[in-house]
């Protein structure tokens, strides 16, 4: 019955998940971590970092990795179809009937009514990372990582794979212990 | 020939698209519309305008229904492949082989250190849904949005699939009236910005 899970556990982040796949990173830890226990919080961010750190689309990344855990290669082969086939039938199914209604303010407004859901969703998790760094590498060394982090990502613009790679760096030397 | 470049073009995409999803848009750009021409500039722009107005990750809608239209099935299967393989077997065999270090002490200070950057990561991400949903609902209507969703999702523990269909609902069967000239004024607002 596993392969039904993973299935559902991929299917639903990718019909609900508006707004490209970033979008869909709560919804994949609600289903993996909360409702499947597939996974802790901490796997999750392991496995979210490390697959911010490699190029390619996000959700696809997370399904046949979380697939693949689960279930092998045909474990990871569902997930990655229930992510993209629900949404690419659609998308190709669907086009003449939608071409008529892109410029439709129903449309546009589906987009618009969830983002502050996904804004939630997502500031959750990021609030759960940073109590779970607190919890396993005190107050100070969670500060300076979000700082120096940030100041890197946002201020200087480093690119993000750079900055992964360097923290797994700084961890490996000073926190390796 | 037609198979190959398919599959060149979206490997190549896949490959280069660090940041997710979105990120990869203005390469799918270069290689179908500038390298390839496989389509024009207008016909790309309605597809975009039209895969971000469906669910699902962007990359592979755009993939797929681009291969589609090259080389009918065969080209959606392998366009969607080319984008998505590579990066997915990357990503197994690095997690699974640090997995089998996982008790030396630097694989655990690794893991502690990286957790932090990723949720500044998340917290930008935030911060950019956010904005964004200001643009187009106003502060108020966004933090009602906002307050009204962390209440169901996190306290209530609804699940957030149902809170977004809902709202996916409200949209469709809501009146328009002005409301309807309002939103196609931010439309156009965002798209600019």
């Amino acid at each position: 019955m596993i392969y039904w899970k993973i299935f559902i556990a991929f299917f639903i982040p990718g019909i609900v998940g508006y707004g490209g796949g970033p979008a869909s990173i709560p919804l994949v830890e609600n289903e993996v971590v909360e409702r499947f226990n597939w996974m802790t919080v901490s796997e999750f961010s392991e496995m979210l970092a490390m697959a911010n750190a490699l190029p390619g689309p996000i959700a696809t990344k997370m399904a046949g990795f979380i697939g693949f855990q689960q279930g092998g290669i045909i474990g990871s082969f569902i997930g990655v179809f229930a992510t993209v086939a629900p949404s690419l039938i659609l998308m190709i199914g669907l086009l003449s009937l939608l071409y008529k209604f892109k410029d439709s303010p129903r449309v546009k407004t589906m987009t618009a009514l969830i983002r502050p859901s996904i804004a939630i969703l997502l500031g959750v998790i990021a609030f759960q990372f940073f109590r779970n760094s607190y919890f396993s590498s005190g107050a100070l060394q969670t500060i300076l990582l979000i700082g120096v982090s940030f100041f890197l990502l946002e201020r200087v613009k480093v690119h993000p794979a750079f900055v992964i790679l360097g923290s797994l760096m700084y961890g490996a030397i000073f926190l390796g212990s | 020939m037609q198979h190959w470049n398919l599959f060149l073009a979206f490997f190549r995409v896949g490959m280069l698209g660090y940041g997710g999803g979105p990120s990869s848009i203005p390469l799918v750009h270069k290689e179908v519309v500038e390298k390839y021409k496989w389509l024009s500039d207008d016909d790309f722009a309605d597809i975009l305008a039209l895969g971000n107005s469906l669910p699902g990750p962007i990359a592979t809608k755009m993939a797929g229904y681009i291969g589609f239209r090259v080389s009918g099935v065969l080209g959606m299967l392998n366009a969607v492949l080319a984008t998505i393989i590579p990066t997915i077997a990357i990503m197994i065999v690095l997690i699974t082989s640090l997995n089998s270090f996982r008790d030396q002490p630097w694989v655990n200070g690794m893991t502690q250190a990286v957790v932090p950057v990723v949720g500044v990561m998340l917290a930008k991400l935030t911060y950019d849904f956010i904005k964004k949903a200001k643009v187009s609902l106003g502060w108020l209507n966004t933090i009602l949005l906002g307050a009204g969703s962390l209440i169901l999702i996190e306290w209530a523990g609804v699940h957030p699939g149902l809170v977004i269909f809902a709202l996916l609902l409200v949209a469709l069967i809501r009146p328009m009236g002005k409301k309807g000239e309002k939103s196609k004024a931010y439309v156009r607002k965002e798209q600019s910005s």
